[in-house]
């Protein structure tokens, strides 16, 4: 697992931290980190989503054993109203 | 009578509607249930990164366990996207193979890319999903679409969300004709009469949303679609009289008419 190293000017300390590509957007979330514990930060945890990461599906069953890295490329899904 | 099969699964309604352009949830699911839809399609979309993840889900309105949810890839261009898609959507539904493949050509007309559509289809047959298909209207497509394994062809009646009903009844009679799956009009019916005439024409069914999501009165309209659905596929199966053009036969008895008999020449 690739994780970034970035200082933390504010705090003075070095700190680990893994720069993903969310729905198309850079985040920023600290390193190590697994695929549980990003559903869980951004508030998904017991929610009906699908996650897809660097373009295969990742089971619900395994975002525990899921570790993330530097440049991973997640889509994280909804159903919404259509036709 | 009413009841038909897709895919070994029989469903009570010949109606499936779309879950879109609805005014919030509570509004689709009055207008769901006034449809009387066992099956009701919807979009797979990106969650919004930032915002309240608690905000209510589409699924908490129309839980999997009432209605059977088909996953539609609306809004993709290639066959690539398409199934990337269709793949999210199984692994959000556990499992569910059931889904509406539609992969678009032009974002003006919203005309299915044919092309792509049958390159996805191999891919998501091979993956072991059922396939309905959103297509046009043309019977060539259509049997290359059912040769591939598809367990549905959706013709358009006309284009999607234009509720300009049905413009080629002929071609989808031909389709109907040499279907040895299920043929249900997707996209272009405006009002009850259109689903009527799909389903006079011989369509095992229909699928919607525009036409009820857009009427003034949603579940009204909701409630016309499911009997129009109901009465044209009643007329299909009573065989309509034969068109006599030019030519009128009076209902009452033409003997014992008060005053002056007048008789045809």
């Amino acid at each position: 697992m690739l994780a970034s190293i970035s200082l933390y000017r504010t705090l003075g300390i070095l700190a680990l931290t893994t720069t993903l590509q969310l729905n198309g957007q850079p985040l920023t979330v600290p390193a190590p980190i697994s695929l549980a514990q990003l559903v869980d930060r951004l508030g998904y945890t017991g929610k009906r989503i699908a996650v897809e990461c660097n373009g295969e599906i990742v089971p619900r069953s395994r975002y525990g054993e899921t570790a993330l890295a530097d440049g991973d490329r997640l889509e994280i899904v909804v159903a919404v109203g259509g036709g | 009578m009413n009841s038909f099969t897709i895919a070994a699964h029989t469903y009570r309604s010949r109606l499936l509607v779309g879950t879109g352009k609805y005014r919030d949830f509570d509004e689709t699911r009055a207008a769901i249930e006034a449809s009387g839809a066992d099956i009701v399609t919807v979009a797979i979309r990106r969650t919004n990164i930032g915002q309240n993840a608690n905000e209510p889900n589409l699924l908490d309105a129309l839980p999997p366990s009432r209605f059977t949810i088909l996953p539609n890839t609306a809004g993709c261009y290639t066959a690539d996207d398409a199934v990337r898609t269709l793949r999210l959507a199984r692994e959000l539904l556990d499992g569910h193979k059931l889904c509406k493949l539609e992969v678009l050509g032009d974002p003006k007309t919203l005309f299915p890319n044919v092309v792509e559509t049958l390159r996805a289809t191999e891919t998501l047959v091979r993956e072991g999903f059922d396939v309905m298909v959103y297509t046009s209207d043309d019977p060539i497509i259509a049997r290359q679409l059912q040769d591939l394994g598809c367990v549905a062809v959706m013709p358009l009646a006309s284009l999607i969300g234009s509720g300009m009903g049905i413009l080629n009844p002929w071609n989808l009679e031909i389709i109907i004709a040499e279907a040895k799956v299920p043929v249900l009009v997707d996209a272009g019916v405006g009002t009850a009469s259109d689903a009527a005439i799909a389903m006079e024409l011989g369509c095992d069914g229909v699928l919607m949303n525009t036409a009820i999501a857009a009427a003034r009165d949603p579940i009204l309209m909701a409630s016309a679609m499911k009997k129009a659905v109901e009465a044209g596929r009643e007329a299909y199966l009573a065989g309509r009289m034969p068109k006599k053009i030019y030519q009128a036969t009076p209902s009452s008895p033409e003997g014992g008419v008060i005053g002056t008999v007048h008789k045809a020449a």
